[in-house]
C-alpha cells in the first residue's frame, strides 16, 4: 500500500504538465475535464489510503532504505493527519475546479490549461507537504506550493492590486521558507539525517537540548508561522486573500494557511518532542501565546473589514490563531480536535469564499456598503452565506463546533473564553454581512474614510456580469457546507480522529452537553453582536480606536519584513525564556 | 575561530538581505535582497558539508577510502535550493514588472491600494 503514497504528488504533477505541454490544442472543455479527472483520482487515491493509514505506511522513494541507521533518501510517511490532510487538499481541489467552471473565459496566454495546471500544481505541492517525512522536503514542497500560488494570486495580471498582493505574498512566504531553511541546515550540522523521525532520534541520543538546537526550531517554526499567519507574521494575508481570485481564495484560506500550523505540529511530534528536544513547556508557550494574540487581533480586524474577502481573511487569521492555540497545548486530544477544526472550517470557509465569488460576478463588486441591500433576489445565496457564518460561530451539529469543543474542553475556562469570543465574533461579522446584503437589514452604513482597501469596481471574474448563477457555482458551497455538517453528524468520526491522534479512546472528540452548550453560547454572542450593529444609527465601522491596529496594515513589504524579524526574534525569546528564566 | 567564520558569515548574509528588504525603495532591489536572504542559505550548507583537507565527492578519479571528501548531501541540497531560488526569483520579477507596469512605479512607499 506504501507504494501508492508518491502518487498522490506525481498524479497531480503529470497533469499540470500535461496540460502545460497541451492545453494550447486542447478546447476549454477538455483541459478542465482532464484537470478534474486528476483531481477526483488522486482523491480517490489519498481516500483509499486514509483507510488504509494504520499501521503507518512509510515509502521510501526510490528503494533508498537506510542502511546502518544512516539515511540519505527522502521519506514519505503516510499516517492519519498526513492523509487526512491530502485527502482535504484532493476534496477542496476538486470544489475549486468544479466551481471555477465558468470562470476566466478571457484565456490570457491563449492557453486554456495554464489556470487547471496551476490548480493541479498546488495540490501536488500541499500533498507533498502533507506526506513527506523529510524536512528538507518539506522546504521543497512548502516553496513548490509557494510558487504556484503567488502565480494563482496575480493570475489576473491586468488587476493592479492582484498583482501586488502576490509580490507582497511571495517575498514574505519565501523570506520564510529560507529561514526554515537555515534552521535545516543547522539540524543537519548537528545530526546529519534529513528524515524527521530519524533527526529526532539522532537529537535524543544526545542529551538535553542546546542553543543550537532552540535556534533551529526557532527557524524552522517562524518560516512555518508565516505560512499559517501567525501574528506578527500574518501581514501578507489580508494582501493576498483580497485580490486572488475567488476560487483560489478557496484553497489558500481553506487549507494552505492551515498546513503551515500542521507543518509546526509535524516537526515538534517528530523532531523536538523527544528528550533531546525542545522542552515542551517552552513550545507550548510559543504557540499559546503567539495563537491567542493572532486569534484576537484577527476576530478584532475581522469585525472592522467591510471589504468582503479582506473580512474573511482576517476570519482566518483568527481562527489560525485558535488552531495554533490547540496545538500548543501539546495534548493528543486537543491535536485530534483541532484536526477536526480545520476540516469543518475548510468548508465553511470555503463556502463563503464561493459565495463572494458570486456577489463579485453578479455585482462587481467585494465591499458590504455598496452592496447594502443589492443582492435581495439571490436568496439561495443569502441562505448559504448565513448557514456558513453560523458554521463558523460554531453551531452544533457542525464539524466545526465539535473539533471546537473538544479543544475547549482539554484548554479550560480560559481557552474556552477565547474560543466562544473569537468565534463568536468572526461569525458575527459575517452575520452582519449576510443580514446587510442580502436583506438590506438595519440603516444604511456611512461612506468609508479613504484610508482602507475598498471594495468596490473590481472586475467580476467571468466574461461580463453574470445575469443568472451557474449551477456549478451554487452546488460547491451547498457540497462543502454538507460536509462540514456531516463531519459532525457522522457518527465515529471523531473516535477515528481521536484514534489517529494517538489520544485515548475516552477523550477523543464526541459531543458532550458542554460542547454544544459552548457551541449554543457562541453563536448567540455571534448573533447579538451582529443584531447590535444593525441597530446602531450610523454604523460607523471601522471604529476610531483601532485606527492605529489598521495603520500597522500597511501594504508596504518594507514594513512587513521588519515585522518578520521581530517575530523571528520574539519567537526566539519565548523558546529560550525557559532556560534563561 | 575559522570553524565558526563560515556560520557567522551566514548568519551576516541574512541580516543584511533583511535590512535591504525593509530598507527597499525599488521592487527589483527588493527581490535581489531576497536573493541575499538566499545565498547566506547556501553558505551555511556548504559550511555544514566541509571537511578539513576534504576533495570534492568525485570517484572518477580517486580510490574510495583513500582521502576524505566533502558532504555530497548537502552540494545536493544547496543545487536543489538553487533551483527553488532561481523559480522564486524569475516569478517575482515577472511580477514587479507587471506592477511597475500598472502602478507606474516600482517604489514600494508609493503602492498604497492595499491598507487597513
Amino acid at each position: 500500500m506504501s507504494r501508492l503514497l508518491p502518487l498522490v504528488v506525481a498524479g497531480p504533477l503529470l497533469g499540470a504538465a500535461f496540460l502545460v505541454a497541451f492545453g494550447r490544442l486542447l478546447p476549454r472543455i477538455a483541459t478542465d475535464a482532464v484537470a478534474a479527472v486528476v483531481a477526483a483520482g488522486t482523491t480517490a487515491l489519498s481516500v483509499l489510503l486514509l483507510t488504509r493509514s494504520s499501521p503507518v505506511a512509510t515509502e521510501w522513494v526510490g528503494g533508498w532504505e537506510p542502511v546502518a541507521g544512516r539515511s540519505v533518501g527522502i521519506v514519505l510517511v503516510g499516517d492519519a493527519a498526513g492523509t487526512g490532510l491530502a485527502t482535504l487538499v484532493c476534496l477542496l481541489t476538486v470544489a475549486v475546479l468544479v466551481y471555477s467552471w465558468r470562470y476566466f473565459e478571457e484565456v490570457p496566454h491563449k492557453n486554456p490549461g495554464a489556470f487547471p495546471a496551476l490548480v493541479l500544481l498546488f495540490q501536488a505541492g500541499m500533498c507533498g507537504f502533507s506526506l513527506t517525512g523529510d524536512l528538507f522536503d518539506a522546504f521543497v514542497f512548502f516553496e513548490l506550493m509557494g510558487v504556484a500560488a503567488y502565480a494563482l494570486t496575480g493570475y489576473r495580471v491586468e488587476d493592479s492590486k492582484a498583482v501586488q498582493g502576490a509580490l507582497t505574498f511571495g517575498v514574505l512566504n519565501s523570506l520564510g521558507a529560507y529561514a526554515t531553511l537555515m534552521g535545516i541546515g543547522l539540524l543537519y550540522a548537528r545530526t546529519g539525517e534529513l528524515g524527521m523521525r530519524q533527526i529526532g532520534a539522532r537529537l535524543d541520543g544526545q542529551g538535553p537540548a542546546d542553543a543550537l538546537v532552540v535556534t533551529a526550531f526557532v527557524l524552522v517554526a517562524s518560516g512555518l508561522l508565516v505560512k499559517a499567519a501567525a501574528v506578527p507574521f500574518h501581514f501578507w494575508l489580508p494582501d493576498a486573500h483580497a485580490v486572488a481570485p475567488s476560487p483560489v481564495c478557496m484553497l489558500l484560506s481553506g487549507v494552505m494557511v492551515e498546513l503551515g500550523v500542521y507543518g509546526v505540529w509535524r516537526v515538534h511530534t517528530f523532531v523536538f518532542a523527544g528528550p533531546g528536544g525542545v522542552p515542551s513547556a517552552d513550545v507550548g508557550l510559543c504557540l499559546v501565546v503567539l495563537g491567542s494574540v493572532t486569534a484576537v487581533l484577527g476576530a478584532l480586524l475581522c469585525w472592522q473589514q467591510h471589504h468582503l474577502k479582506r473580512l474573511l481573511a482576517y476570519s482566518t487569521i483568527a481562527h489560525t490563531g485558535l488552531f495554533l492555540v490547540g496545538v500548543g497545548l501539546l495534548r493528543p486530544e486537543s491535536t485530534a480536535g483541532v484536526a477536526l477544526y480545520v476540516v469543518g472550517h475548510a468548508g465553511a470557509k470555503a463556502a463563503l469564499f464561493a459565495c463572494t465569488g458570486i456577489l463579485l460576478d453578479r455585482y462587481g463588486s467585494v465591499d458590504e456598503h455598496e452592496l447594502f441591500g443589492r443582492a435581495t433576489g439571490l436568496r439561495l445565496v443569502g441562505v448559504l452565506y448565513t448557514v456558513a457564518a453560523l458554521a463558523l460561530a460554531g453551531l452544533p451539529p457542525f464539524g466545526t463546533a465539535l473539533g471546537k469543543g473538544t479543544v475547549e474542553e482539554a484548554s479550560g475556562f480560559a481557552g474556552t473564553m477565547l474560543f466562544t469570543v473569537v468565534s463568536a465574533l468572526t461569525g458575527a461579522a459575517v452575520l452582519r454581512v449576510a443580514a446587510r446584503v442580502f436583506r438590506g437589514l438595519g440603516p444604511r452604513p456611512r461612506r468609508a474614510s479613504e484610508q482602507e482597501t475598498k471594495g468596490g469596481d473590481e472586475e467580476p471574474e467571468t466574461r461580463g456580469r453574470l445575469s443568472r448563477v451557474p449551477l456549478p457555482m451554487v452546488a460547491v458551497p451547498v457540497a462543502l457546507l454538507a460536509g462540514s455538517l456531516a463531519l459532525g453528524a457522522w457518527p465515529g468520526l471523531g473516535e477515528r480522529a481521536g484514534a489517529g491522534f494517538g489520544g485515548p479512546p475516552e477523550l477523543a472528540p464526541h459531543w458532550t452537553l458542554a460542547s454544544v452548550l459552548t457551541g449554543l453560547v457562541s453563536v448567540a454572542c455571534a448573533a447579538g453582536c451582529a443584531v447590535l450593529a444593525l441597530r446602531r444609527d450610523t454604523p460607523q465601522e471601522p471604529y476610531a480606536w483601532t485606527e492605529p491596529l489598521r495603520r500597522l496594515h500597511s501594504g508596504h513589504i518594507g514594513d512587513y519584513v521588519a515585522w518578520f524579524v521581530l517575530g523571528v526574534a520574539l519567537l526566539g525569546a519565548l523558546a529560550f525564556s525557559g532556560s534563561l528564566l | 575561530m575559522m570553524h565558526v567564520l563560515p556560520y557567522v558569515v551566514s548568519g551576516w548574509i541574512f541580516l543584511v538581505g533583511c535590512y535591504g528588504l525593509a530598507t527597499s525603495r525599488h521592487l527589483v532591489h527588493a527581490v535581489g535582497c531576497l536573493s541575499v536572504c538566499q545565498v547566506a542559505t547556501y553558505v551555511l550548507l556548504l559550511a555544514v558539508g566541509y571537511r578539513e583537507g576534504g576533495t570534492a565527492p568525485v570517484h572518477s578519479d580517486l580510490r574510495p577510502h583513500s582521502r576524505p571528501l566533502v558532504d555530497p548531501v548537502v552540494q545536493a541540497l544547496a543545487l536543489t535550493d538553487v533551483v527553488v531560488g532561481a523559480t522564486v526569483t524569475a516569478l517575482l520579477l515577472a511580477l514587479a514588472i507587471q506592477v511597475a507596469k500598472h502602478h507606474g512605479t516600482a517604489d514600494p512607499d508609493e503602492l498604497s491600494e492595499l491598507r487597513g
